[in-house]
């Protein structure tokens, strides 16, 4: 422990100052009235190019994005860099798409998704599967934060044996999290990703630099990676893709930016942005951080030039690969700076864990508590129920790391990525056309969930010996085909969801089946900054009063 | 439902023609057989690894492109 200290000591001198800020954010930019979920929850809907670029960049690319990318590429190769496709498939969708929500939501006060499905297919109920399934999605999200900055723990070596020495950092590190959250909102997030991404940049900027140098240039990692994986006998890694993978290459990619924006997180990030502009500048600015994302991916590589050798995972004889990148930094750069790029990693982790927590708090608060449990709640009590929900969820996240079996929240969240991405029919293509009937909305979910839990189920992992929820790649022979090819879940229950839909809304229409009323107006989805919002609880009361 | 009178000063639309520059970036990063090569390398990086750096460049080109163009005031 005592080879550490120094580094122990910088990763706690930055944890504590910027713990220091996210305390300080609620007097920064201070409204009126915090007790406002537009406050609270949204940070006043009022921030500007540069505020969104840090926030934005620091919700999407979490802690855990930095650990488990490079850990993939260490221990698969090629397969593990869809990471890059998929942050550069996103921006020119958020451009397109996101943009319209962002609008639609300015007019009416939309604080979640599920708030614009309820107006626009006038569905309370499709509005609930829709805040649940985020809510669902976001929870074992918030945990994998946990894992990135146990993985820096551990190569720390402040993690004990016992089941509380093992937890007690990160209970403390959410504790505090938990405690700021709760007073400044979003605005605690927007101003701690100031100083996350500014090391995160510092860190990595100095990595991929330092580190070739010190290994004998690109070339030679990128040989010694080759060397791995020509020696190892698992046919589906190299540092090229293979015939098998490809489907699944682009098949994630795909899916996974279909998938990120329709993160309840994502979307909190983009309607506190404060007008259209912002956004659209932002998406030719925010693949700065895909570029980061690239870099840090190809660590992997370098921790295989470099001999890593990774940390025992949780269970006896298991290795824990989210280690390979920490001990790259400790094996290769002074102690103090390897501090610093520790303390990236865990600030990284609470970036993210706070966004999305508040992001599951107000889809409790708008669409459960205010839908069904409290109709009439003023902005206070909306605000002040959120505050609560937040605290839960994080207490949730921590009870996922320390009870259970840390794989589990591996497993949960890549069942999140597959549900949430059945969303899609609803919000996405909600955006553009509501000719898509209510009830088959509700059917083509179903399906699509059902479909999305029984190919997740069959698919094994022979590395962890695991029979079930093995991973996202699923074997095309299963459906009957004759080859080794394997397809992304989500992708394949995404358009039996959408087929779905499509099928039952033929067969609503032909009985004539009621479709509610469109709460929302054609020119509400151009919206801009200086048009007048409509207040939504009146627009509320009287589309309950007509039904 | 009541629609609040807004007043309606012109029908605004997103579309435009400049639009379709962004299915680029979204379709070019998932042809695999495009870049799923070692060679020619650049600086020691096999052409799948920098060929898919630059899409990154190619997609702030084309919203760099589609936002100047389109817009508003």
């Amino acid at each position: 422990m005592s080879d550490h200290i120094t580094e122990i000591v910088v990763f706690t001198i930055l944890f504590l100052l910027v713990s220091g800020i996210g305390f300080v954010a609620a007097r920064w930019r201070a409204p009126k009235d915090m007790a406002h979920l537009d406050e609270w929850g949204l940070g006043g809907r009022s921030f500007g190019g540069w505020i969104t670029w840090f926030l934005v960049g620091g919700d999407l690319y979490t802690a855990y994005t930095f650990v488990a990318v490079p850990a993939l590429i260490f221990g698969a190769g090629a397969a593990g860099f869809f990471a890059v496709p998929y942050t550069v498939i996103i921006y020119p969708l958020f451009f397109l798409i996101l943009i319209r929500l962002w609008s639609v939501s300015h007019r009416h006060g939309f604080v979640t998704p599920a708030d614009f499905v309820r107006s626009r297919f006038d569905s309370p109920t499709l509005a609930l599967l829709i805040a649940i399934t985020g809510i669902v999605a976001t929870m074992p999200y918030i945990a994998l934060q946990l894992i990135g900055i146990e993985a820096v723990l551990k190569t720390m070596g402040v993690t004990g044996d016992s089941l509380l020495a093992r937890h007690a950092p990160i209970i403390i590190a959410f504790a505090i999290l938990a405690a700021y959250t709760y007073q400044s909102g979003l605005r605690a997030p927007a101003l701690i990703a100031f100083v996350k991404d500014t090391l995160i940049y510092l860190v990595i900027i100095v990595a991929v630099l330092y580190l070739p140098y010190k290994l004998g240039g690109w070339g030679d990692i990128f040989d010694a990676a080759d060397k791995k994986f020509q020696a190892s006998a698992a046919p589906g890694d190299g540092i090229l893709l293979n015939v098998n993978n490809q489907i699944q290459y682009v098949t994630l990619a795909l899916g996974s930016a279909l998938a990120l924006f329709l993160y309840p997180h994502s979307i909190t990030g983009v309607l506190a942005s404060k007008n259209r502009n912002v956004i659209k500048r932002n998406m030719s600015a925010l693949p700065a951080y895909s570029f980061l994302l690239g870099l840090i991916a190809l660590l992997g590589y370098m921790a295989i030039a470099a001999g890593v050798k990774p940390l025992p995972g949780a269970k006896e004889g298991t290795l824990d690969s989210n280690t390979v990148v920490p001990l790259l930094f400790d094996q290769k750069f002074p102690s103090w700076f390897a501090g610093v790029a520790f303390a990236a990693i865990g600030i990284g982790a609470l970036v993210p864990a706070a966004i999305m927590s508040i992001a599951a708090a107000n889809l409790f608060t708008r669409n459960i508590y205010k839908e069904y449990l409290k109709r009439d709640a003023t902005h206070a009590q909306e605000a002040q129920v959120s505050k609560i929900a937040s605290l839960v969820v994080k207490v949730g996240a921590v009870a996922f790391i320390v009870f259970l079996d840390p794989q589990f929240s591996i497993d949960l969240q890549l069942i999140g990525g597959v549900i949430i991405l059945q969303t899609a029919p609803s919000v996405a293509i909600g955006l553009y056309t509501r000719w898509l009937h209510r009830g088959a909305l509700i059917a083509g979910w179903a399906a699509g969930m059902a479909l999305a839990f029984w190919m997740l189920w069959q698919i094994p992992n022979a590395a962890t010996k695991r029979a079930h929820f093995g991973g996202s790649a699923f074997s095309l022979s299963e459906f009957g085909f004759d080859t080794s090819k394997t397809i992304y879940v989500g992708f394949v229950a995404v358009a039996v969801n959408l087929l779905v839909a499509v099928l039952v809304t033929f067969v609503l229409r032909a009985l004539k089946t009621a479709e509610g009323v469109d709460g929302t107006a054609p020119d509400d989805y151009f919206a801009d900054e200086g048009d007048p919002r409509i207040d939504r609880s009146e627009t509320t009361v009287n589309t309950v009063s007509s039904t | 439902m009541a629609e609040p009178e807004s007043p309606k000063t012109e029908v605004r639309s997103d579309r435009s023609p400049w639009n379709w520059l962004l299915v680029i970036p979204i379709v070019v990063p998932l042809l695999t057989p495009l870049f799923n090569h070692d060679s020619p390398r650049l600086w020691g990086f096999p052409a799948f690894y920098w060929l898919q750096f630059l899409f990154i460049l190619l997609g702030v080109a084309t919203t760099s492109v589609v936002y100047q163009m389109t817009r508003r005031r």
